[in-house]
């Protein structure tokens, strides 16, 4: 490949995954006042694709990785994260919500970026889904708009030349896909083990450029398609009982449980 | 059944010379040293503990010894609270003013700022008002004015309304989420300039070649249990300084290392402490009085023991309220949980009745110092200085302490300004006199000395009858101007009683709907250290805990600490024998443990940046 690789990684800013989510008093929302930081399973994507640039080096191919995030001004703080593990630069598309921000808006966000961009991607490589929402979504719709081939839950990722060969997770074990760039990737947990961010990392990353767009400039409609109407916390776990045969078994399955 | 084997232990082991013995590590150089290069110390030769590496005693190679990653800054600040950040922003408004560049770095252990913040709070904004005159505009979240001020006396059954003292008047002041108000702060220093490094741990302390600070030296990444190298591993950076402000809040882990090396409390009273313990709670709205300030003394700790509580109701959208209990660490029962203590607190009618049909939704410990003037050390030393509570002006009566930390950051940006903009100084080694100096002129050192003799009356043999006495004396008639100063004659490690020389305290079993046990609420603080990292609380020697520590004392580590993390478990490689577990996963970073170990064997060292709590209303 004469032209640089050119991977794109696209983050998000999701409440940390040690914080103990809670019920918003309106009930129609968790409380988001908490500790953010960049989901699992991007950070996985993003190492995946600097270890590529890192490999491809070796190789004297060049490798360009871009990140981007689709969230308020403080996913700033995700792309700089990002930049410090090693992406070359960012772009921020800046929606003044993130809360209703949904999987097919941010695909479609994507798609337009990507027809925007005149350095056209070879790969995104998105996490298999975000922490907080659980939707697993986005690179399919993705794949989807662009009609690109989809490689989900990767656990091992060989690009050589044009050719992507990705072992996924699945049920049933392990399968291995075999197809050609361009193309989606998402990670799964043992992807990699992502660096840390270090501090003069984090520091050489400000210089690193970093580009604010919005949805209007990309002519996407944001707005969700679904509409939450009521979060609840969980039913409170009722404590067991023991019973002393299986006729009472069945009788308190019957009358009480309701479900015989 | 565990008790009974202890008390049979407890008089076969008590001996006069075991008590008087203190824990003198004798460097004993093992074989192990040759090979691996680490420095161990032992004394009961059995097991060694490991002390983090001497880098030159690896071999040429090792990625430990790779090249360090130097960064220059002006001033760098370690801890982003309330003390370091409004130095942060006093430096940049003075650099503004004088149209000088200087360069500004907060290195912060948490996550993000305020992640680690806990505090009752209500907030005297005198500091504040000097710092930032127009937060209202810029947004501060002081959302809750004082309306309303009580103190009661509790009794098991019953709170009788006390007098209180007027320092305790807190018309002006806010109720405040100390957290978010310390990430609004970080929002202010960014905004003007300020770089603030969030999940980034200083860890060790540089020094010139003529013993002057020189900056601080961040954490390795990527060291495993054992402390070799992991494939993430890369060296800690080291930023160098012309001044250096120590902003780690109380008995800072940084700070504990200047005391020594500066001998800065030559001169001052050991350092005082108290723990804080604390929930927040949605309470139903009808019972929800914002701006409701009441404080307790009295029940359910003793006449020998120093504590009290907070109620403090704020957010009126939310309906939240805010309590907890602050028990002195001079205490002498080893038997005293203080979490156990504050459960228990908050099943007494009056606290009951707020918080039936509630929800709790964060908790969260941390020391406070309660030492104040005559526990202050020395503040200057060649290099840098020490701001906020890791200095400690906390002003007990009133039970507040940010607004004198902040003042103190303040004063001490003032005097690096002056040193760091006058560009024809060699600044190594620069001594911040004018700090020391300003303070001593300032409001901090006279609300703190009128109000110095309040602690220490509660250590004498009439215990907190004899403290409540004289301090309402004190602060309503004599206000300090005696000519006596009362002094703190302990360290709060020396207090404790011997096991058998105590009653244990029979506590009630949480109800998990009042009261919680310990590890609900600690997966309440959303803590989390990443697994294979080095143990953070370093044992100074392993043998101790259970030879002196559970001999002795009961283990009271494992009480003492408002996470659970020390705990004394079978051990299963010397059956009938107990060793101590140490889940550091759980640390909230309260420093209790360093504080209160009869045996100051417990060394509290900083985990990796960005673990610890993940603190939100508190």
């Amino acid at each position: 490949m004469s032209n640089p690789l050119r991977i794109f990684v696209p983050v998000k800013r999701v409440v940390d995954f040690a914080v103990k989510v809670r019920v918003n008093p309106a009930k129609t929302d968790v409380d988001r006042n908490v500790k953010h930081s960049m989901n699992p399973f991007d950070e996985i994507a993003v190492e995946e694709a600097v270890r590529i640039k890192e490999a491809k080096k070796a190789e004297k191919k060049e490798v360009e990785v871009v990140a981007i995030s689709c969230g308020t001004a403080k996913a700033q703080e995700t792309l700089r994260t990002a930049l410090a593990m090693g992406a070359d630069r960012a772009v921020h598309v800046e929606v003044k919500d993130d809360a209703t921000l949904q999987p097919l808006a941010v695909a479609k966000l994507l798609k337009a970026f990507t027809d925007k961009e005149e350095k056209k991607p070879d790969l995104f490589i998105l996490g298999k889904q975000a922490i907080d929402d659980d939707a697993n979504q986005t690179g399919q719709m993705l794949a989807g708009l662009l009609n690109w081939p989809q490689t989900t839950f990767a656990s091992k990722v060989t690009i050589e030349n044009e050719a992507l060969k990705v072992t996924r997770e699945i049920d049933g074990g392990l399968e291995t896909l075999e197809t050609k760039i361009p193309a989606i990737i998402t990670t799964d947990l043992r992807l990699n083990e992502p660096r840390y961010a270090s501090l003069p990392n984090i520091m050489k990353a400000k210089k690193k450029p970093l580009v604010k767009i919005t949805p209007e400039d990309l002519g996407i409609d944001v707005s969700p398609r679904i509409q939450t109407i009521k979060v609840e916390e969980p039913a409170k776990r009722e404590g067991g009982r023991k019973v002393e045969s299986v006729d009472e078994l069945v009788d308190k399955l019957k009358n009480e449980a309701k479900v015989l | 059944m565990f008790r009974s084997t202890q008390r049979l232990r407890l008089a076969q082991r008590v001996t006069t010379a075991a008590l008087r013995w203190t824990a003198q590590p004798v460097v004993r150089p093992t074989a192990a040293m040759a090979t691996s290069g680490w420095r161990m110390f032992s004394t009961s030769g059995q097991q060694s503990i490991w002390i983090p590496f001497d880098r030159d005693q690896l071999p040429e190679d090792d990625p430990r010894r790779g090249e360090v990653f130097e960064d220059e800054t002006d001033v760098v600040i370690v801890g982003g609270g309330p003390a370091g950040m409004a130095a942060a922003i006093r430096l940049k408004q003075l650099a503004n003013e004088a149209e000088k560049d200087i360069r500004v770095m907060v290195v912060e252990k948490a996550g993000e700022v305020g992640a680690h913040t806990l505090s009752g709070a209500v907030l005297e904004p005198r500091a504040l008002n000097e710092l930032i005159p127009d937060w209202k505009e810029k947004g501060a979240p002081l959302n809750t004015p004082v309306t309303k001020d009580s103190m009661k006396l509790l009794t098991s059954s019953m709170a009788i309304p006390l007098p209180h003292p007027p320092q305790m008047n807190n018309k002006g002041n806010y109720i405040v989420s100390l957290s978010h108000f310390v990430k609004w702060l970080g929002e202010q220093a960014e905004e003007l300039g300020v770089e603030v490094y969030s999940g980034f741990a200083a860890s060790e302390v540089l020094y010139n070649d003529d013993g002057s600070v020189r900056g601080v030296a961040l954490n390795d990444l990527g060291l495993d249990k054992n402390f070799e190298p992991k494939d993430t591993y890369e060296r800690g950076m080291h930023v160098k300084a012309k001044v250096t402000l120590f902003a780690e809040g109380c008995h800072g882990s940084l700070t504990k290392t200047l005391m020594k090396k500066f001998d800065l409390r030559k001169d001052s009273d050991p350092q005082q402490y108290g723990i804080g313990i604390k929930e927040v709670w949605e309470v139903a709205p009808e019972k929800h009085q914002p701006g409701s300030v009441t404080h307790t003394v009295g029940w359910p700790v003793d006449n020998t023991t120093y504590g009290g509580s907070f109620i403090y109701h704020f957010e009126p959208e939310r309906h939240l309220v805010a309590l907890g209990l602050v028990i002195g660490l001079d205490y002498q029962n080893p038997y005293l949980s203080p979490y156990k203590e504050f459960q228990r607190f908050k099943h007494h009618p009056f606290v009951k009745d707020l918080l039936e049909g509630g929800q709790c939704i964060s908790y969260g410990a941390r020391a406070l110092n309660e030492g104040g003037y005559q526990s202050i050390p020395k503040l200057v030393f060649p290099g840098g200085a020490l701001i906020g509570c890791t200095a400690g002006f906390l002003n007990v009566p009133k039970i507040k302490g940010t607004h004198t930390a902040m003042k103190s950051g303040m004063l001490a940006a003032e005097a690096a300004f002056e040193k760091v903009a006058d560009e024809e100084q060699d600044l190594k080694g620069v001594v911040l006199d004018k700090y020391e100096q300003s303070i001593q002129d300032s409001w901090v050192y006279k609300e703190l000395y009128e109000v110095r003799n309040c602690k220490p009356s509660f250590s004498t043999a009439l215990g907190n009858v004899g403290g409540i006495l004289y301090s309402g004396l004190d602060t309503m008639i004599l206000k300090g101007r005696t000519p006596w100063t009362f002094r703190h004659k302990h360290a709060d490690y020396e207090t404790l009683k011997p096991a058998a020389e105590c009653k244990p305290i029979d506590y009630p079993k949480p109800d998990g709907v009042i009261s919680f046990d310990l590890l609900t609420n600690v997966s309440r603080t959303g803590t989390n250290h990443s697994e294979d990292q080095p143990v953070h609380l370093r044992l100074r020697d392993k043998s101790v805990p259970v030879e002196r520590n559970l001999a002795i004392y009961d283990g009271p580590e494992g009480r003492f600490c408002p996470a659970g993390v020390y705990e004394f478990v079978d051990d299963e490689a010397n059956p009938g024998q107990k060793r101590l577990q140490i889940n550091s996963q759980n640390c909230i970073h309260c420093k209790t443990c360093d504080i209160k170990d009869p045996s100051q064997n417990i060394d509290w060292t900083v985990p990796e940046g960005g673990n610890g709590p993940a603190y939100s209303w508190t």
